[in-house]
Parts: structure tokens; sequence; C-alpha cells
């Protein structure tokens, strides 16, 4: 039989039986939806994570004091202090992968403008922090390397600073703000630059010289970081391996000795958090797949109702000619007739269950092309395994029972 | 082509019921020649199904040789009985066998579906060309359940003749009608038989069905224990002419 007349002979089977293959159908309409739209909202997820990741600025790497053992206690990397000006300088000097250094301490405390008062942090870091962040401006200037000598009493304040500091709109430049009863000249204003993937409000910061911070407010000679930039993405590894040999030298730590500091790149971030949301993904995908195959089974037991029902039919097809394989194919392209149909309208749930989510929960979501090919393809190839074993069960039968069978 | 269209030697069919094996056919030989009209008669259990389904290509005998318009058709597969069925036979059942929801014009239409020779064209030309030989051009789209039980039984002959076989096996064809339906249905049978010179079988239980055709076989614990040409074959038009007249207002309810 013509593929032509296969199709308009299971459409009209279906439209027999409207309410049954619909209530058929359901099973691979919600499979169908809960794949496009978990899918959507997993790859969603991971792409405003990269997003946000290279917002902070794709080729900073971020060394960090690590957890030592001193006399037998192993000692958390708060309280380690092994980075200090030094390092920074051989850094400076010796590294050729990397473009930027600066390094950072930070304290909380409040900030008095008048009377207004917030309590926030002060990062205490080099010019070249906002070039490694990739955090330009808004108005004024940076402070100098002059600044970092003299630890100038001069800051950089961001967006979150200026709403609870000069709530009456007023330009906060050139005004003096008190940070733990020590005076700092706004010199410059940061770009808003939003939260960051952890919820953080990145704007909440005041930026002041290194050495204003460590030698004014702390009294420390060790810093809490020390961030760089890579001369490229490309070479992120190659100046992780640079900065490691460099520090171990300047740290003079012994071969075979552990590092006393950690070097993280973002690209070792980024691959961390795609690989969380690609195992979040797959979890989604495998929970979605199961419905599918819920609904496949579905579909099998309606074909079987369908197949025994119609054995007398089944049984005069075969009688005035038709072979066994026009019988499965009769009722394979019924199964899948059914399992595509479903499909498609599940792919349109899905894409408007996705929708609804972006629009009142704001997650952001993405529904991808191949999500939706694999999806439709998966449900063809769940009629043809679901419906094969039935239409194979009636293409089988014996012509006389069949005429015979009441 | 010869003029003999079933030639069957020395037939032989047996089933196992549990311990016991059941002849359904024993040795059963005969032949028909083209243009024949043929009654199978015997009580039930008399072998008549079998050799109807072996006839057909339904079955398979297991031993003995069955020529169908010249070919053996022991040796063809399941695959081959079925396209031969498709092309050289006919069947007419008791209970119609009409697929529900669906019109007479594509009942008509179902044995061609299966043959890729013709286009939806020609299936169409030859469908309505059949239900023009069984009277009903007037109801070519009249689903099944607005068919009387004669009209549904002129469908499934016109279902029968669609792809010009070369024999037409009904099985009990009349057992579900009344006797004035019976004999319509009768009196078309022959009159494909001797207009068109079709070669037809017909299974029955009747005697009064059998007097309708030229030659009687009659079937007794699988053995063929007479055959019989009937020199004075009744006329269905004449029977029919016979009976007394019907209300019209029957009539009309009943069609």
């Amino acid at each position: 039989m013509r593929i032509v007349n296969l199709l308009r002979l299971a459409f009209r089977a279906i439209k027999r039986n409207k309410m049954r293959a619909f209530l058929t159908m359901l099973g691979i309409i919600i499979g169908v939806a809960a794949v496009i739209a978990m899918v959507a909202i997993g790859q969603g997820s991971k792409q405003s994570i990269q997003s946000q990741l290279s917002g902070m600025g794709s080729n900073m790497l971020v060394i960090r004091p690590n957890s030592n053992i001193q006399g037998g206690a192993r000692l958390d990397n708060t309280t380690v202090q092994t980075l200090t000006e030094p390092d920074v300088t051989a850094l400076e000097k010796n590294a050729q992968y990397i473009t930027a250094v600066s390094p950072q301490v930070s304290s909380r405390g409040q900030v008095i403008n008048g009377p207004n008062n917030w309590t926030t942090n002060i990062q205490g870091v080099s010019p070249d922090f906002l070039k490694i962040r990739s955090w330009p401006l808004q108005d004024g200037e940076n402070f100098t390397e002059q600044d970092i000598k003299t630890a100038a009493k001069v800051c950089l304040i961001g967006q979150t600073i200026i709403t609870n500091l000069f709530p009456d709109g007023s330009d906060p430049l050139g005004k003096t703000i008190r940070f733990k009863n020590i005076p700092f000249k706004i010199i410059g204003i940061l770009s808003k630059k939003g939260e960051n993937t952890f919820g953080q409000d990145q704007d909440d910061v005041i930026l002041a010289p290194v050495t204003t911070v460590q030698k004014r407010i702390l009294a420390t000679i060790y810093y809490q970081t020390i961030f760089a930039s890579a001369i490229d993405e490309k070479s992120t590894d190659k100046a992780v391996d640079e900065i490691t040999n460099i520090l171990r030298a300047s740290h003079k730590l012994p071969q075979g000795t552990d590092d006393d500091f950690t070097v993280r790149s973002q690209a070792e971030l980024i691959s961390t958090f795609t690989a969380t949301s690609q195992i979040l993904t797959i979890l989604l995908a495998v929970i979605a797949g199961i419905s599918l195959i819920v609904g496949g089974i579905g579909i099998m037991n309606i074909m079987y109702v369908s197949v025994t029902e119609r054995t007398k039919e089944i049984g005069l097809r075969m009688s005035i000619g038709a072979r066994g394989i026009d019988i499965l194919m009769q009722f394979l392209v019924e199964a899948v007739l059914i399992s595509v149909t479903g499909g498609l309208i599940g792919v349109a749930f899905g894409i408007a269950a996705t929708k609804l989510v972006t629009m009142f929960l704001h997650w952001p979501t993405l529904i991808t092309q191949s999500s939706v090919i694999l999806s439709f393809m998966v449900c063809f190839i769940t009629g043809v395994f679901f419906g094969y074993y039935p239409a194979l069960k009636a293409s089988r039968l014996d012509p006389i029972e069949a005429l015979r069978y009441e | 082509m010869s003029s003999i269209i079933v030639d069957i030697k020395n037939l032989h069919r047996e089933f196992k019921m549990g311990e016991e094996t059941v002849k359904a056919l024993n040795g059963v030989s005969f032949t028909i020649s083209k243009g024949e009209f043929v009654t199978i008669m015997g009580s039930s259990g008399s072998g008549k199904t079998t050799l109807l389904n072996i006839l057909g290509c339904l079955d398979k005998p297991d031993s003995g040789t069955y020529l169908l318009d010249g070919t053996d058709v022991n040796k063809l597969s399941k695959t081959q009985l079925a396209g031969y069925r498709n092309k050289k036979l006919g069947f007419v059942f008791q209970s119609y066998n009409l697929l529900a929801r669906t019109s007479a014009l594509e009942n008509v239409e179902l044995p061609l579906m299966y043959n890729k020779d013709f286009s939806a064209k020609e299936r169409k030309e030859k469908a309505l060309k059949a239900l023009d030989a069984v009277s009903l051009s007037k109801r070519i789209h009249h689903l099944p359940n607005q068919l009387s039980g004669g009209q549904q039984q002129r469908v499934a002959i016109a279902r029968a003749l669609v792809n010009d076989p070369v024999m037409i096996l009904a099985d009990e064809a009349t057992g579900n009608l009344d006797s004035r339906t019976s004999y319509e249905i009768m009196m078309l049978v022959q009159e494909l038989n001797q207009v068109e010179g079709k070669t037809i079988v017909f299974v029955t239980h009747e005697p009064d069905i059998a007097s309708f055709s030229k030659r009687t076989i009659t079937l007794k614990d699988g053995k063929i224990i007479r055959d019989a040409v009937n020199t004075n074959a009744q006329s269905a038009k004449e029977v029919l002419a016979s009976l007394p007249p019907i209300d019209e207002e029957i009539t009309n309810t009943v069609t």
C-alpha cells in the first residue's frame, strides 16, 4: 500500500477514536513539553552564568593564599597570610603572559556622608584593577601609582554607595566621605555592574589605593587576593603556570612541597559552572525522557487494544490480499502519527510554558533548535519503537482465525 | 490459459485437537472449469470450511496438490499467497465484513489498494463499475450502517468483483439474510455467472440455495460423497417473481 493511503488510513482510524487518541497523545504531549521547557530552563541558566562570568573579565586570574599546615594545624585561607608586595613586584617584572596585576585587600565597615550612613566593603586595589575587571569609570578619574605610594585618601565609589549616601541626587564627585573615621575624597564613580552570579551586588563597593587600606585601616602588610589579567583568553593556562612558578620562587618553596596559594582562571570557573548546569540539564532531560517512555507505553497499550479490536478487519484485509508488511505498516504508521502529532502539540506547549516561565518567574530560558528537533525525533522513535510490537502482532495474525474473531 | 480454474488432487488436511487428530479433509479431488457455478454442501464438521480456506489460499493442505489457474499454490510463500489472493480471488462472507464507517465506494476499492498497479483514478473507475454491476450506483457514498443487509452483501460482492478474479468464493453468503433477500442475492450471483461468465464457488448448508447452482459437491467427514450436475437448476429470478408481492411501505422501511 502506498504511504499516502497508509497515512489516510491512520488519520481516519485516529479520527474515529478522537478522545482515545488524544488521551494517548497526552502522555507524549506532556513528555515533550517537559523536555522542551526543562532543557530551555537549563540552557538559559547556563547561558546567563556564562555571560556573567565573561562580564567579570574573561581573562581574569585570581590568586589566593592556600590553606596551609602550620605546626600541624591546617589553617583556612583567611588566616593564612602569604601574599605580599614582593609577589606583585615579581609578577609585574617577570611574567610574560599577564598584562596587569592588582593586589586586593578589603575591609567591612560603616561609611558616612553627613547624616547618611551605609555599611559596605572598602577594597584596596591598584589602578590596574579596573582594567582587569573590565570595569569602566562613569565619571571622574582613576587613582594613580602616585596615590599608591603616598597612601592617598582618595576613592572610587559604586552606584549603590551613591544611592545610599547621596539620596538627594547631588553630584558625589569631589565630596569627602568617611570610612571608619578616615576621610576619603571621591575622585571617580564606577559604572553600574549589577549583581554577580551569586546574587551579590557588585556596585556596593568603595575602591581605594591598596596601601591606604593596608596602612590606614587594616594595619597589615599582606594581601588577601591578587588579581591578574592574562594577555588573551587562550593563554590563561600558560599564565597560570607562569604565575605558579614565579610565586613559588618568590615564596622560596622547595621542590615537592605544596603551593601555599591557588591560581584560578575564569576558564576554570566557567567550565565548573558549565559542568554543573550541564549535569542539571541532563538530569532534567532524563526526567523528561522518562515521561516520554511512559507516554510510549501508553501508545503501545492503545495499539494493542486497537489491534485486538480490529482483528476481524485485519482478517478481511488479509483475505483480500494485504500482505503482512501492509498490516504492519498500517498499524505502525498509526502509532507514529499519534506520537508525532502528540510531539507537535508538545513542542507548542513546551515553548508556551517556557515563555510563561520567563514572563512570570523571570528565569532565564533558552529554547535551542536542537532540543526541539531532538524531542521530535525521540517522538518519532517512540512511535516506531512502541508501535512496532503491536503492529508485528497484527501482521502475524492468521487470516482464518482473524476472520472468525468476534 | 487453460479453462480449468481449480484442479485439486487427493487433498488431505488434519487438525490436532489435543490428543485427537481430526481429519478435516481426507483425500478430496475435483476440478472446476471456467464459468462454472458450484455449490459445496455439507453439514457442519464435514470439512467444507477447511476446503474453502484452502481454495481461498488462506490455508495450505498437508498433502495433495492444488492448482489455481495453473499455479501450484502449495509452493507459494505467505506473501506471494497474499498477492495471489489479491489478484485471483474474490471473497464474499456470511457477515459481509465491510469496513465500518467507510463508504461503499471505499469498501469496494479496498482490494485494489493492495495492488500497486492501480492509480487512484483507475481504482475509482473500477469500483464504480463493480458497484454498477450490483445495481448500487446510487448508494456509493453510503456507509455500511446506512445500508440494508442485502445491500451490504451487494457491496461485498462488488468488492469481490472489483479485481476481476478468476473465481469468486462465497461462504454462506446468504446465511444472514431473509429468504426474499437471499433470492435477490442468488439472482445477482446467477446473473454474474451466466452473463459475465464468472466462476463461482458457493459454500452453503441450505439445499434450497444449492438448487440455484449448476453443480453441487457434497462433503461428509472430509470426503466427497456426491458430485452431481444440476440438470434442472432453478432460476432465482423466476422464484422471486413467484413470491407474493410485498407492500410498498414495508419495502421502503427495509431499504
